[in-house]
């Protein structure tokens, strides 16, 4: 699949142990939704680092889809197209 | 503004946007900088360089080994000696125009912190936990201070400006104190420069907010990966239902009612 056509999700360095090592997954979805529902199959440990138990994502997870946090867009229903970047924020506190 | 301090500043000076009363803003300016690692490293050396008129410096912890491979304000000589007096030393010795205060407390102990916080027209925060960031935030949303808040640990760096007006977002309407992955550069590691890299942006956002010119990265987190050596920056809005913010905002509210009630 063309790298054009997909939605690139980016791993923050401390749940890369959840996807051996990776970065980046790229998977074709049409909603953040239906990414994380595909995360859920292919990388359960990483998915239930970003969601409950009853799929809303945690508390202290950021999602962004691009630029923008999802809480300022439609939420788990904010929609994808090919070439969207999904961040998990990793949280940093170092100084 | 005296000829040495003309000369000595010149080069800021000269940029239209400052010029001698941008100058004359800073040197009347207080900034309070917590946590003279990595980045209260970087930040302090830039700040007090600039001519900020008072720095205050807080940190409770000594010059170890294994700090100086990163936190450039402090020597091998220093090792053992409170962080704040090695910092205070050299920052004098760059500048001695600078009037430092220093408070060597932790922020639970002591509400030096607070009152300082509360004083100051900006926060440098270059902290190294979580409890203490939201500690410094909370002051912040109450005291409406501006936070310019800095983060660093293996290549991956961010910054932000918090608190710089009442519709800002704060630091607690992105990161929830149920963190778990909190992790430290003393346990995880970090490429020195980047903790460098993002003092001194630290440094840039708060002269600009210091001076009232440019593009605040207010409402804006800028992640700098050093691995890839890519940035990238992410809209932040306010959280409605965010803890600190809401609360003092609903207090302000009912507050200014009651005044206008009364």
């Amino acid at each position: 699949m063309a790298r054009a056509m997909t939605i690139t999700i980016h791993v923050p360095a401390p749940l890369r142990a959840c996807c051996d090592g990776a970065s980046e997954l790229l998977l074709s979805a049409p909603s953040v939704r239906a990414a994380l529902l595909q995360l859920e199959r292919s990388h359960p440990s990483l998915y239930r680092s970003i969601c409950d138990e009853t799929g809303a994502v945690r508390r202290h997870v950021n999602l962004f889809v691009n630029t923008s946090h999802v809480r300022d867009r439609e939420g788990l229903d904010t929609a994808l197209v090919p070439g969207d970047v999904i961040t998990i924020l990793p949280a940093v506190s170092g100084g | 503004m005296n000829d040495e301090q003309l000369l000595r500043y010149s080069r800021q000076i000269m940029l239209p946007e400052i010029d001698v009363s941008g100058q004359e803003r800073l040197m009347r300016s207080r900034v309070i900088v917590i946590g003279l690692g990595g980045l209260g490293s970087a930040a302090s050396i830039y700040l007090a360089a600039a001519g900020v008129g008072h720095l205050v410096l807080a940190d409770a912890d000594h010059v170890e080994l294994a700090n100086l491979q990163r936190q450039i304000l402090h020597t091998s000589r220093d090792i053992g000696r409170a962080k704040v007096d090695s910092a205070r030393d050299h920052l004098l010795a760059l500048n001695p125009d600078v009037t430092i205060t220093t408070i060597k407390k932790r922020f639970k102990d002591d509400d030096a912190l607070e009152k300082a916080i509360a004083t100051a027209d900006a926060v440098v925060d270059g902290s190294d936990n979580f409890p203490t960031r939201f500690a410094i935030n909370r002051v912040c949303v109450t005291t409406g201070t501006p936070l310019v808040s800095g983060a660093a640990i293996r290549y991956e760096g961010q910054v932000s400006v918090f608190c710089r007006t009442q519709d800002s977002p704060c630091y607690r309407c992105l990161y929830s104190n149920e963190h778990i992955a909190a992790e430290s550069c003393a346990e995880t590691g970090v490429v020195p420069p980047l903790l460098g890299i993002i003092g001194s942006l630290q440094a840039i956002e708060t002269l600009k907010l210091l001076i009232g010119i440019g593009e605040s990265l207010e409402g804006r987190l800028l992640r700098v990966n050093a691995l890839t050596m890519e940035c990238r920056t992410s809209t932040l809005t306010r959280d409605p239902n965010c803890p600190v913010c809401r609360t003092h905002r609903r207090d302000q509210d009912e507050g200014q009612t009651a005044a206008r009630t009364r």
